[in-house]
């Protein structure tokens, strides 16, 4: 099988950050705070790689939308595996406005232009945890989609995937081409080497602006405000079973 | 706050001069003061004026908060609890505690993750935790030069997050996740020594505050050379001094590039003796090997129904190589024929990241295994290490022992370095089987030090190997150590009763 694969990386701020609220409520604070690749599409390009390296897929194209500083992810990307980078540019309020539908877009467009085979994305990003962009790509396109995968094995023009759901594991079987979402058991992604990072300098990374696709950025929502949830009150000890119960009514617990 | 309790764990002085200790010891009731008049006093004025600098946040007395402090993963010593706990956000802040505690005489013990295996954090003598773990930052980073400075609350594992999107990564595994600055006073090692060093090989300077406060680098403020030849080596005097000396709030690492390609295997063998014996000729065919590591009969039991495996029940051996894809692949050969010749059975690979990790794990593990295995008990863990042609005797009279003793007693470890542990399991209410547990650690011990090896190999000698350090060092060894300790904290604050006494 020689397929082509389309992975899907998103920018976010790295899980071990503390968030902050901007003292103005707008959103949270960004500026100087570590951003890494979101941890659910490390697992996807991970599981093109492995692909790839089984020969089942030939080439790994892997996207990103977003301010400047997406090469850096796209990099990453590229340094674990992927063959090539594109990156649609998107900064400032623009970028704040960004929905799961307009990416969403985005990969339709991308899918159909690259001759795509599959496409791969984390089930969800770390910020917004929509868990939406894969199954809209999917409407999109009008193609079939096996989300939260757990376990994907390539068999002649479909794929078979072990999906997690609530009820347990479910087992499909997806023609191709198609829409897969990376759930957190689908395998350890590697760690990006020294060599490899050297080695993705190379590797080109077009850029192309939402108008080349022919998508619509304009906002959809407004946020209102964004605030930190509230600080933990101070617990109080009380004498007796009864004081506890006074406490409670007093509080319009009961 | 109490001054005296009833204690059933009390320990016993006589018993620390039998081995390593690991275990809750049953003793007869007795009414003991935790500490005398003095002190308590001192620390009600002492916590006023640490108020005023720290502020309500940074300080605590609470019982459960000062239990906490006082104890790691090593023996539960009940009688040794701090009086106060506090949490300096800087050098500064911890330069100011210092210098308060040292106008009061008041102990001081840092304190990190509490993930170490000695006690080292518990107050023998009370006084003052001072739980580094809010400094927390990352504060000098320099991927190209392969160095990174970092705060005690920082930990491995955090770390090695925050390089490895630069294709770097901090090797040194001591198991736990524990502070980068904890790891270096404790010289810690771990399962990639035998390629990459201990914490000794890796440190290449410590910000130190001493215990009146003065502050100060172990290789000049900043500095990050490679190497040096100015002066004394400093930094490698604070690298192991298990607290006693000073507080590390700055360490700076080399650090290394990630490997590009890691494989790990496991081999089983018909012996202990051959299993050791590919090790030794392993090293001598100067393969780079990352990990070697022993797991023995009665340990891969245990593994195997604990982890839900299916490795064969025999003396085996981890290994792991590390480099680029033809460097594993000629070493993963070579080690292949040498493990034939030794008996060894076919190689089972592990490539993939989840695959590699559960193997690690279960090797990592290991000490909960032996413990869950055996449901009530506790265990001594021993840490010898000796050269390594010495190695293969060493083991196989230990076993013998062992099973002579009807212990049960795993055997494991880095045997690429010539240090194992063995944990002796003992059942906490048969005071016959804990004895007969200390007995074979000390003939263990004695037996390593007559073959010119250390008691402790990574663990550190904390409480309970203090009886040995005289003879594995001698008493003008013990004298020059007890001489540079009265240099560097002449009133004896910094974790008093670790290491050696004072007289």
């Amino acid at each position: 099988m020689s397929l082509r694969i389309l992975v899907g990386v998103k920018r976010v701020i790295d899980y071990a950050v503390k968030i902050r609220v901007k003292p103005d409520k707008s959103g949270v604070i960004t500026e100087g705070v570590k951003h890494s690749m979101n941890p659910f599409d490390e697992i996807a390009i991970e599981e093109a790689v492995r692909m790839k390296e089984k020969k089942i897929a030939k080439e790994i194209v892997a996207f990103s939308c977003g301010p400047a500083q997406c090469q850096e992810t796209l990099r990453t990307a590229l340094a674990m595996g992927a063959d090539r980078g594109i990156h649609v540019e998107v900064a400032g309020p623009q970028y704040e406005t960004l929905q799961p539908l307009h990416i969403s877009k985005m990969l339709a467009k991308l899918a159909k232009d690259e001759q795509i085979d599959i496409i791969i994305v984390g089930k969800q990003a770390i910020d917004d945890d929509c868990n939406q962009t894969a199954q809209m790509t999917a409407a999109l396109l009008d193609w079939p989609q096996a989300t939260s995968a757990s376990k994907i094995e390539a068999k002649d023009g479909s794929l078979q995937v072990v999906r997690e759901i609530d009820g347990g594991l479910e087992t499909i079987k997806v023609k191709l081409p198609t829409v897969v979402s990376a759930d957190l058991r689908l395998n350890e992604p590697r760690y990006a080497t020294l060599p490899n990072i050297m080695k993705a300098k190379k590797k080109p990374i077009k850029k192309l602006t939402p108008k080349d696709l022919g998508v619509d950025v304009s906002p959809r929502i407004q946020i209102v405000t964004v605030e930190e949830p509230p600080v933990r009150l101070a617990g109080a000890k009380v004498e007796n079973v009864d004081m506890v119960v006074e406490k409670l009514k007093a509080l319009g617990h009961a | 706050m109490q001054c005296f309790f009833i204690s059933r764990f009390v320990f016993n002085n006589s018993l620390c001069q039998t081995g390593s200790l690991r275990y809750f010891h049953y003793s007869r009731f007795v009414l003991q003061s935790t500490r005398n008049h003095q002190l308590v006093d001192k620390i009600k004025v002492l916590k006023q004026n640490l108020i005023k600098v720290l502020g309500k946040d940074g300080i605590s007395d609470s019982e459960t908060i000062c239990r906490q402090h006082s104890r790691d993963e090593g023996v539960e010593r009940n009688d040794h609890i701090v009086d106060l706990v506090v949490w300096p956000k800087s050098t500064e802040e911890c330069s100011i505690i210092a210098s308060i505690c040292y106008e009061k005489k008041v102990p001081m013990i840092p304190f990190g993750t509490g993930t170490g295996l000695e006690s080292g954090v518990c107050g023998v003598h009370g006084g003052v935790s001072v739980d580094m773990s809010k400094m927390n930052k990352i504060v000098d980073f320099n991927p190209e030069d392969f160095d990174v400075t970092v705060q005690p609350g920082v930990t491995r594992k955090g770390l090695n997050h925050f390089l490895k999107d630069h294709g770097l990564w901090f090797p040194v595994d001591p198991g736990a996740d524990a502070s980068l600055c904890g790891m270096t006073a404790t010289s810690a090692s771990g399962t990639n020594a035998v390629r990459y060093g201990t914490m000794r090989e890796n440190v290449l300077n410590t910000e130190i505050v001493l215990a009146d406060g003065r502050v100060f680098w172990t290789a000049g403020k900043n500095r990050r050379s490679k190497k040096s030849s100015a002066g004394f080596n400093l930094t490698n005097l604070f690298v192991g001094s298990e607290g006693s000396l000073g507080f590390i709030t700055k360490t700076t690492l080399k650090i290394y590039g990630i490997p590009e390609m890691m494989a790990s295997a496991v081999c089983a063998f018909p012996t202990v003796k051959a299993a050791v014996d590919m090790c030794v000729q392993v090293l001598q065919s100067n393969i780079p090997i990352a990990r070697i590591e022993l797991m023995d009969d009665v340990a891969m039991e245990m593994c195997n129904n604990h982890n839900k495996l299916n490795y064969e029940v025999a003396p085996t051996l981890f290994l792991e190589f590390h480099g680029t894809e033809e460097s594993v692949k000629s070493q993963a050969k070579f080690a292949a024929e040498i493990a034939d010749y030794n008996g060894g059975s076919q190689f089972h690979w592990a490539y993939e990241t989840e695959e590699r990790n559960r193997l690690w794990k279960a090797r990592h593990d290991i000490y909960w295994t032996v413990l869950q295995s055996n449901p009530g008990c506790r265990a001594i863990v021993t840490d010898v290490c000796v050269p390594i042609t010495c190695l293969p005797d060493l083991i196989a009279q230990t076993k013998s022992d062992i099973q002579k003793s009807g212990i049960i007693g795993p055997c494991l470890g880095h045997v690429g370095d010539g240090n194992f542990h063995s944990f002796l399991v003992f059942n906490p209410s048969e005071p016959e089987e804990l004895k007969k547990a200390e007995q074979l650690a000390s003939r263990l011990t004695k037996r390593a030090l007559d073959l010119n090896g250390t008691c402790t190999g990574e663990h550190g000698i904390g409480i309970g190997k203090m009886a040995y350090l005289e003879k594995e060092i001698g008493p003008v060894g013990l004298e020059m150590m007890k001489s540079i300790k009265r240099t560097f904290d002449p009133h004896w604050l910094m974790n008093p009763g670790k290491i050696f006494s004072s007289e």
